[in-house]
């Protein structure tokens, strides 16, 4: 498989891990550079990179990823509350368990194609949040959000207010305080937590990369592009498309996982049909189909969504404190529109420029701008040749 | 016998919510070939027509009281609403007491106009586009919507109350002779009705008018009606502020059972999707069908003697049944041959 990457392939994941390492001293000029944004940026990266594995390739549009998210979470909470603070059984058992969800919600959802597919992944993801928040609150604990508790000290205590930790017990580790997740020792908050999810991004992307340059890619492709075809030729898809289901069920486990290794409580919200949406969003702003595009849409969305959600008034007329007075007040009425709490508003109309006139996404804009550049320049080299030879 | 009974009512007006929203979702479907994600937000839209309506007859102008003094004897403020002074105090009071009913009008009227602009400002860039484009840019729009709502209106729910005419339950039992167990809201007695008028009046226009009988050809065969001469782009323009102004409606008059909040739309709209779906797209009678079985089966679901049995099945019924019959009926209930199907 390694033998097709080209030696651009090679730069661009070189590239690519470099971007990523330097994030947060290249952040810093925006204001961006805080471990739990950088860590939100990751995590969503690699829940794009999945998601684009599904949509960008094959074409099949779920609006149900957020589920796994959900499962991931909660798989990771109760490895913590169970077995052990480190968080690499807690990673290893939920891209487990959403692989086992997505492979018995794939089954049944691959069934249909087009919107018949959007709506039951739509139909399972909702049946998950309205279960979490009903019947499964033993194990979801509700509204509240599962939380990691200090272990407790006798067996009368519910397991939602004290935790076993039986791993950690065994190997005599002391907790003081609040219990903090960690790898090996290595606690997971701040830049530490940062630099786990950004090297398990990098591996992602490899993987995506992987995927795209394999045969198992090109036919994922293939059905994109026309999967009667592909059924008049006598192959079977859809044992391909429950792999690739299944692969971006993975990734979507994996960032829930990493969702709760950051910061170790699991809530139902995160399972809610618009968190679907989000990821839609995300891929589609940076590309679908494209590599680089989903992670950099995830980060321009995060990014976005903390800076917009946090100006307020003030903020506005310190930006607008050059423009006459009249002026300046008009502006600051019309953009508190969409600042604050109308971040979502700038969310939907984001969503809707980028769907009406660049349905590429960013990827697409930067080719369409680089082939203009292009242009021009091939425009002046044949001027130059036109110069160079009379005209005969 | 009781029980069930009773259970089927309230079933009936969940249903005609549903049905109204799926109906109009099947309508631009059948049309325009668009998935109209933003359609939830016109149901909630609608409901705010009555709230608005509500505030209007409210509008009120501060004096000083005659009657009314604080406890140093000073004249307290009191507010008198325009309408009492303009028309005195009966009229006003009829009119906020009737101002659900009444802004069906409002609705009919403001919803229909946004229709017939969002078609021509947005969907109908859209009609070539690939279905998931579709699905993503009316997505962008529903939470536009919903946000300029909760702009104005805020993020609370607005309680709306029934004209008193229709306070307290209905003995509908003793009416037909089961005793006094079945009592019913009135209220939803009369949404029942009222969304079952609607759609009869739908399905009326569309069978019974010749424009409603170009509308039909047009869903068969647009391209042979268009040959005829028949600009059959424009009807389908207005059948859009027909199915928006419905889902108006269906919001308006549902505010006395659910105070009207803004993210109500897309809660209705992951519903009615399904139910769609499940009626089979593209088939009006499908869609209504759905609608009112999966309502009563929801109402069902969540008796208690079914959900000791099965818990949590109130919750996931009407999911659950989307699947199942999506895997076994792959049309849905009543579906055309040949509606996406590629």
């Amino acid at each position: 498989m390694l033998s097709t990457f080209t030696r651009n392939d090679w730069l661009l994941l070189i590239g690519f891990a470099i971007i990523i390492l330097v994030l947060p001293w290249a952040l810093q000029p925006i204001g961006a550079a805080y471990p739990d944004l950088l860590q939100k940026i990751a995590i969503f990266g690699i829940f794009a990179i999945g998601f684009n594995i599904l949509f960008g390739l094959t074409g099949y549009l779920s609006f149900g990823h957020a589920a796994f998210i959900g499962i991931g979470s909660y798989v990771s909470v109760w490895s913590f509350k169970l077995l052990t603070m480190n968080v690499l059984p807690a990673v290893i058992l939920s891209v487990g368990m959403a692989a086992v969800f997505a492979f018995l919600i794939g089954y049944v959802s691959l069934r249909r194609s087009g919107i018949y597919f959007s709506i039951l992944t739509l139909a399972f993801a909702q049946m998950s949040y309205n279960l979490a928040y009903s019947v499964l609150t033993p194990i979801t604990n509700g509204e509240t959000g599962l939380q990691v508790r200090a272990i407790r000290d006798s067996a009368a205590v519910s397991l939602r207010d004290g935790d076993v930790r039986l791993i950690d017990q065994a190997m005599g580790i002391q907790e003081i305080g609040v219990p903090i997740t960690n790898f090996f020792g290595m606690k997971m908050s701040g830049y530490p937590g940062f630099y786990f999810c950004a090297v398990l991004l990098i591996i992602c992307f490899f993987i995506a990369m992987c995927i795209t340059k394999s045969n198992f890619g090109m036919m994922l492709k293939a059905i994109k592009s026309n999967q009667n075809r592909l059924n008049y030729t006598g192959i079977h898809t859809r044992p391909y498309l429950i792999s690739a289901f299944v692969i971006s069920g993975m990734y979507a486990g994996l960032a829930g996982s990493l969702l709760a290794v950051t910061d170790p409580i699991a809530g139902a919200e995160r399972m809610q049909w618009t968190a679907s949406g989000e990821v839609v969003l995300m891929t589609i702003l940076g590309g679908a189909g494209t590599l680089v595009g989903p992670v950099l849409g995830a980060g321009l969305i995060k990014y976005a969504e903390q800076k917009v959600s946090s100006w307020n008034e003030g903020i506005l007329h310190q930006a607008f404190s050059g423009l006459p007075d009249g002026l300046q007040n008009f502006f600051v009425e019309f953009f508190s529109f969409f600042v604050g709490e109308g971040w979502h508003l700038t969310l939907g109309f984001l969503f809707m420029v980028i769907v009406i006139f660049l349905p590429g996404g960013l990827m697409e804009g930067a080719r369409r701008i680089a082939s203009i550049f292009r242009k021009q320049r091939t425009d002046k080299a044949d001027e130059a040749n036109a110069v160079g030879q009379p005209a005969e | 016998m009781d029980a069930i009974f009773l259970q089927i009512l309230n079933g009936l007006d969940k249903g005609g919510a549903y049905a109204l929203i799926a109906l109009g979702l099947t309508l631009v479907f059948g049309t325009l070939g668009v998935v109209n994600f933003a359609h939830g937000a016109l149901f909630m839209m609608g409901s705010f027509c009555a709230v608005t309506l509500n505030r209007i007859f409210n509008i009120s102008f501060e004096r000083v009281s005659e009657t009314e003094v604080d406890f140093l004897g000073n004249p307290l403020k009191e507010k008198i609403p325009y309408l009492q002074q303009w028309f005195g105090a009966d009229v006003s009071n009829f009119l906020l007491e009737w101002s659900v009913p009444m802004s069906i009008l409002l609705a009919i009227v403001v919803m229909g106009i946004v229709g017939v602009i969002m078609e021509r400002g947005l969907i109908k860039h859209f009609y070539k586009r690939p279905h998931a484009d579709q699905i993503l840019v009316t997505f962008g729009l529903a939470i536009i919507l919903q946000e300029l709502v909760r702009h104005y209106f805020g993020a609370n729910p607005i309680p709306q109350s029934a004209p008193d005419a229709f306070a307290g339950a209905a003995n509908v039992g003793a009416w037909i002779g089961l005793g006094d167990n079945v009592i019913y809201p009135w209220w939803r007695l009369i949404y029942f009705v009222f969304s079952a008028l609607v759609i009869f009046g739908v399905f009326a226009f569309l069978q019974f008018t010749t424009f409603g009988m170009v509308v039909r050809a047009g869903m068969q065969d647009r391209e042979t009606v268009g040959l005829l001469g028949i600009n059959i782009q424009r009807r389908f323009t207005i059948v859009f502020g027909l199915a928006a102004a419905v889902a108006g409606v269906a919001g308006a008059m549902y505010t006395p059972v659910l105070p009207p909040d803004y993210h109500m739309g897309m809660d209705f709209l992951v519903l009615s999707f399904v139910v769609v779906v499940v009626g089979g797209m593209g088939s009006l009678s499908g869609a209504v069908l759905a609608g009112f079985l999966l309502g009563i089966l929801q109402s069902f679901a969540s008796m208690n003697e079914v959900k000791s049995i099965l818990p949590g099945i109130d919750q996931i019924i009407i999911y659950l049944v989307a699947v199942i019959i999506l895997l076994t009926l792959p049309r849905g209930l009543m579906g055309r041959k040949g509606v996406m199907e590629d």
